[in-house]
This record gives C-alpha cells, sequence and structure tokens, in this order.
C-alpha cells in the first residue's frame, strides 16, 4: 500500500454534505473485477452529461489535477464498496477533508492509502476560500494552506498504517497463534458454531 | 459490571486487545456475493494465501442478477464476467454457494436468517452495508469494504475499534397500517443520517419485544441509514422459534445447548449506554422521503418543509418537488416491491393485503414484486401471493437486489418518481436522474393502487 507521510497539493471543494457513494461511484461502475481505473467514473453523474461530456462548471473538470478533496459533513455515507475509495484514488487523490465521515468508508480508506481528515465546517470553508496547495503533515497531524492551520486527530493504528504504507492481512496474521488458540476455545464454549456452512 | 449485549458480543469476541485502542476480533459468518468478493480473491490468490476457515462462508449472486428470463444468456457482459468469477472463486475454495438457479438462491441479508446461518452470539460480516440486518438476532454484524473481506478470508479476524452505545427505546403500540419501516424511517428523521455514526444501535421496548424477526430485521437493515455500523435486537423466544428447525441451526442436544446460552444475550439491568433516545410508536403515522436522503422525510399526513441548506435546495430540486407540498397525492411512474430491507415473506403479504382485488393505476409504467429469495418467492406462491400481484397488475419477478441499486436491467428511466421499499432514495440510486421515495410494503401496494403517494390507512 502507498505511504503517506506528508503531502502538498491542489484542493478541490465540493461543498455539500452526505456526499454519498452512490455519488461517488455510482452502481454501473461496480461490476469490475479489478480495483483499477475507477478514477474517470468517479462522480460520474456530476461530472459528464447525458452525452458523457465534461460538464465545465464541475469542479474536478476545473481542477484536475486536484490531490485533496475537500468536502461538507458526513462524506461517504451508504454503501461499504471500497470501490468509493479506490475511484477516488485512482483519480489522483490523496486525502479528503471533511466534517465527518461515514464508518465503512473512513475504515475502507485506511486500506487503501487514502487519508480522511475530519476538521468543523468553518475550517474546510476557510481552506477552500484561500484556493491555494494545502499542505497536510500526517506525523504532525496538521493541515496547512497560506497563513492557516489546523490540527486534527486520527487513530494511533491508522496513522502508523499510512505513515508505513502496512499490509492489513501481514499485521493480523502476526496474531495467528492468538486467533487459533482462541478459535479453539470459542468453539468449546459454543460448539454448534463450528460447523458452520 | 453490568453490560449491554454489544459490550458482551464485543468481549465474546475479543482476540486481543492492543495498547492502541484497537482490538482484534473474531468473525464467526461470512456472506459472500460476486460484487464486493473478486478483489478480495485476486489479493488471497495473490499473497499465495489459503482461507482461513471456508466453513464460515456462505456465498451467491444477488446484487446484479436478472430477475426474468434467467434460462437466457446474461446479455450484461460485465455481470457475467462478475458472476461467473465467483462462481469460479467458490469452486476454488470449496465455498457453500447458491448459484443463478438455485431456489435458496437471494438476497445475501435474507438468505443467512431463512437458512439458519445467522445466529445469536455470532459476529457476522459481508462486503455490504446491510450486513446490519442479521443483528435482529443478536448477532453483532456489520458491512466492511473488500480490502477487510480479504482480511477476513486469510485470518479470520478484523482489526476494529469499539463503538459508542446508543439505546432506541419504543414504547406504545404501533397502529394499523404503521410497521418497522415507518418506525425506522421516523428513527432516521430525527436522530438524522449521521445521528448513528461511531455508535451500535440497539433496539429496546414493547414494541420491538413483540415484534416478529421480519420486522426487527427491516429495523435493523436501516440502522446504517442513521450511520450506525451494526443494529441489535436482544434474542427471545420469537427468535428462537424463527431459528428452530432451520436447514443450518443447530439441532437436538445442540439446540438445546445454544438456546441456553442464548437466552444471556441481553441487557444486564443496570447497563450504561452511552446514548438513549425514546420513541412513542403510538403516535406514529405512515411515513415517506421526499428528498435524496432517508432523513429527508415525514409523516404521510405532513408536507415539504422550507429548506435550511444547499443540500435540501439540491434535493429538492432533483426530485422536482417544491416546499410546502403535501406529500400525500404525489403522483408516481413505478412502483418497486422488494430488497433487503422489505422482500421477505411478511412485507409480501402485508402488500398483497392491501392491492388484493384491485387493480393498479393505468398511469404507471410498472409496479413490480421482487421476493428477497426463491424461498420468500416460493411461500408466497403456495399462499397465493403471486395470483394477487397478478391480477393487480403487478409483474412477479425472480429474487435478487434488482431496483434498489439497479446494477441489472431493473430501472428508472430518468425523472421517473418510483414508490419504493427499498432503502437509500440517493441521486441515481435507482437509475440516473430516477426519483425514490421510500415507504412501507403497505404504503407501495396503497401507492401503486392510486398512482399517487398516498395514506394506506384510509385502505384497510
Amino acid at each position: 500500500m502507498q505511504k503517506l507521510t506528508t503531502h502538498k497539493g491542489q484542493a478541490a471543494f465540493l461543498p455539500l454534505d452526505n456526499i454519498d457513494t452512490d455519488m461517488i461511484i455510482a452502481k454501473q461502475y461496480l461490476k469490475t473485477i479489478k480495483r483499477s481505473g475507477l478514477g474517470k467514473w468517479l462522480f460520474a453523474d456530476m461530472r459528464y452529461d447525458a452525452q458523457g461530456k465534461p460538464r465545465p462548471d464541475f469542479i474536478l473538470n476545473q481542477k484536475p489535477k486536484a490531490s485533496i478533496l475537500l468536502a461538507g459533513k458526513n462524506f461517504g455515507c451508504g454503501s461499504s464498496r471500497e470501490h468509493a475509495p479506490w475511484s477516488l484514488m485512482d483519480f489522483g487523490l490523496r486525502a479528503v477533508i471533511a466534517s465527518g465521515f461515514a464508518d465503512i468508508f473512513y475504515s475502507n480508506c485506511f486500506k487503501n492509502g487514502l487519508l480522511p481528515v475530519s476538521l468543523p465546517p468553518e475550517a474546510v470553508e476557510a481552506l477552500a476560500a484561500r484556493d491555494k496547495d494545502i499542505t497536510i503533515d500526517l506525523e504532525a497531524q496538521t493541515v496547512s494552506c497560506d497563513d492557516l492551520c489546523f490540527g486534527f486527530k486520527i487513530e494511533p493504528d491508522n496513522k502508523k498504517t499510512l505513515l508505513e504504507g502496512l499490509d492489513g492481512i501481514a499485521r493480523i496474521l502476526q496474531q495467528q497463534d492468538a486467533i487459533k488458540a482462541f478459535e479453539e476455545r470459542h468453539f468449546a464454549q459454543q460448539p454448534w458454531l463450528r460447523k458452520g456452512s | 459490571m453490568a453490560q449491554t449485549l454489544y459490550d458482551k458480543l464485543w468481549s465474546q469476541h475479543e482476540i486481543s486487545y492492543f495498547e492502541d485502542g484497537s482490538s482484534l476480533i473474531y468473525i464467526d459468518r461470512h456472506l459472500v456475493h460476486e460484487v464486493t468478493s473478486p478483489q478480495a480473491f485476486e489479493g488471497l490468490a495473490l499473497s499465495n494465501r489459503p482461507m482461513w476457515r471456508r466453513e464460515s462462508v456462505l456465498a451467491m449472486v444477488d446484487h446484479n442478477v436478472p430477475t426474468r428470463d434467467r434460462d437466457k444468456p446474461l446479455e450484461d457482459e460485465e455481470a457475467r464476467i462478475q458472476i461467473e468469477t465467483l462462481y469460479e472463486n467458490v469452486a476454488k475454495h470449496g465455498l457453500c454457494f447458491f448459484d443463478l438457479f438455485s431456489l435458496s438462491q437471494g438476497i445475501v441479508h435474507i438468505v443467512g436468517p431463512e437458512q439458519g446461518f445467522t445466529l445469536p452470539g455470532t459476529t457476522i460480516v459481508c462486503g455490504d452495508s446491510h450486513t446490519a440486518t442479521h443483528g435482529a438476532f443478536g448477532a453483532l454484524a456489520f458491512g466492511i469494504g473488500t480490502s477487510e473481506i480479504e482480511q477476513v478470508f486469510a485470518a479470520q479476524s478484523l482489526i476494529q475499534r469499539k463503538s459508542k452505545s446508543m439505546r432506541v427505546h419504543v414504547t406504545g403500540r404501533l397502529q394499523a397500517g404503521v410497521s418497522a419501516k415507518d418506525l425506522i424511517l421516523a428513527i432516521i428523521a430525527q436522530i438524522g443520517i449521521a445521528g448513528g455514526t461511531g455508535y451500535v444501535m440497539e433496539f429496546t421496548g414493547p414494541v420491538i419485544e413483540s415484534m416478529s424477526m421480519e420486522s426487527r430485521m427491516t429495523l435493523c437493515n436501516m440502522a446504517i441509514e442513521a450511520g450506525a455500523r451494526s443494529g441489535l435486537v436482544a434474542p427471545d423466544e420469537i427468535t428462537f422459534a424463527y431459528l428452530k428447525d432451520k436447514p443450518l441451526a443447530p439441532k437436538d442436544a445442540l439446540w438445546d445447548q445454544a438456546v441456553a446460552f442464548w437466552r444471556t444475550l441481553k441487557t444486564d439491568e443496570g447497563a450504561v449506554y452511552d446514548k438513549t433516545i425514546s420513541i412513542d410508536a403510538s403516535k406514529l403515522e405512515p411515513y415517506v422521503t421526499w428528498g435524496t436522503n432517508p432523513e429527508m422525510g415525514g409523516p404521510i399526513s405532513s408536507f415539504i418543509p422550507a429548506c435550511k441548506d444547499a443540500s435540501c435546495a439540491r434535493a429538492l430540486d432533483y426530485m422536482g418537488l417544491k416546499e410546502g407540498m403535501a406529500l400525500e397525492e404525489i403522483p408516481i411512474d413505478q412502483v418497486f416491491i422488494g430488497s433487503c430491507t422489505n422482500g421477505r415473506i411478511e412485507d409480501l403479504r402485508q402488500a398483497a393485503f392491501i392491492v388484493k382485488g384491485r387493480k393498479i393505476a393505468v398511469s404507471l409504467r410498472r409496479a413490480m414484486v421482487v421476493p428477497g429469495s426463491g424461498q420468500v418467492k416460493k411461500m408466497a406462491e403456495d399462499e397465493g401471493l403471486d395470483v394477487i400481484f397478478k391480477e393487480a397488475g403487478f409483474e412477479w419477478r425472480m429474487p435478487g437486489c434488482s431496483m434498489c441499486l439497479a446494477m441489472n436491467a431493473d430501472r428508472l428511466e430518468p425523472l421517473e418518481r418510483c414508490a419504493s421499499t427499498s432503502n437509500r432514495n440517493f441521486e441515481g440510486r435507482q437509475g440516473a436522474g430516477g426519483r425514490t421515495h421510500l415507504m412501507s410494503p403497505a404504503m407501495a401496494g396503497a401507492a401503486a393502487i392510486k398512482g399517487a403517494i398516498t395514506d394506506v390507512r384510509k385502505m384497510i
């Protein structure tokens, strides 16, 4: 997985609350068996008109090189589709700064090297108003732009995962003896679970 | 110390606790479907890791399957490849699988319970946010992404952080024509679509205690629409009666042993929730959404409120509605009865009760019923519900997710308006430009007859 330590880049502001996973990547693009190539369908319904031509007023058409997305409250609500972070990353985004994230989307980000940063609406709007490159320092947990600087919170394990680009499965499998021991105990206590499907 | 049901389920599955505040949680059950699994199987193969426990998996096709003409080759090339990829993956790993022609095939969240794969006290995951449904059995069930699917394949566990607990206490009594769907839409309208974010939501109180399993599943299913990754209901005699003799449920002495254990799965007297909300069910009317997320809804007798922000204005523009309009009598073009929210037998019975002996409005372009599973379809046909629907003018389809997310051919045309028993009214959810009004099966049945959103209580 791609590491993320510090990142400086252009930001695009999508001033909407509750941007859902259907908006981020609509279901007609979920019929892939690959993780790659979804960037061109990111926000497709907002980005292209009925004839498939880019809408000039849509922010990501105006800023195709943006690597940071700014948005409102509760970003990524809806489905568990990991195609949402895949499409954001494939477009070239490395971070989403929003006023809160839905739980499943938030957890999916860290599996893919995408950094979700939660800041209050006033901070997001102030960053958007500057309209200059934004710098995110994950180690220091700060977002800065021009004379602005905001701190943000992040769980220590999620931070470590991004800083080191860790493989989640390898980390879990370090515990395999504990998992096996747990499993035996668990099935001894609840023997009806042993059978499964 | 007194524990909540969630505390118990969590501690019973905690393999390790780490200093950073996260835990390694054991996963008992894993439901798999064609859309979110291919990249997980591929990842497992690329890293050359074996599957930890294949008995923990139950797989089926549901999201993009056609709901008619299954004997013909699938025209949608991408959907065909995705379905065939699942066929190959389940064969390779020797997984329990319901294929397109199995009588048990259906939507994962309907099939898991009806097979007895879903059991109280288990942890259940699936690459689908509506996995919350299984919490109705007192299981800790939540949706996961594809990377986590691969983790569960490889290690039967996930690194998780314990959520906060919310109690949703429902008192009073649901009135005739008001169902679990109306209740959950009312709860979401009250707390908002992010009101449950970071929480596991346990439903308690006399209304819940007397509810059928089907209704409890409808409630828990939509906990995610309030942002809660899991919903929960403590298992009781209604739960045990539902599960007894289900194909994969424990039998004989193991059954007795299991039930004795399951009786301990309830919140202790004096246990503390992080948050509690109360709802008086007696005052509830049927609910209908008017906007583009599930919190944008109100009682059928209400009017579309004045907008306070840009998201609301955008929603009304998308929906082609204006503030101050009455919800009742908004004309519709399509009716969809089905989905993991309302595709169970009780839902079809409630809709059929309204539709019986009546005809759908001539103005409708289509009304369809998509049973949630082959078992539901068969049960409905044995009861003659299919005849009631067909005589009224409904199409009677094969099971699948269908127009809940419109990945298959069942979808709305741009600007078409649908009375739908599904769970999400997001922009484009049922087809690009399509407009969705969420409601109960009885309300959708009534809307089909009237050709417009209407108060089902006037038709009982």
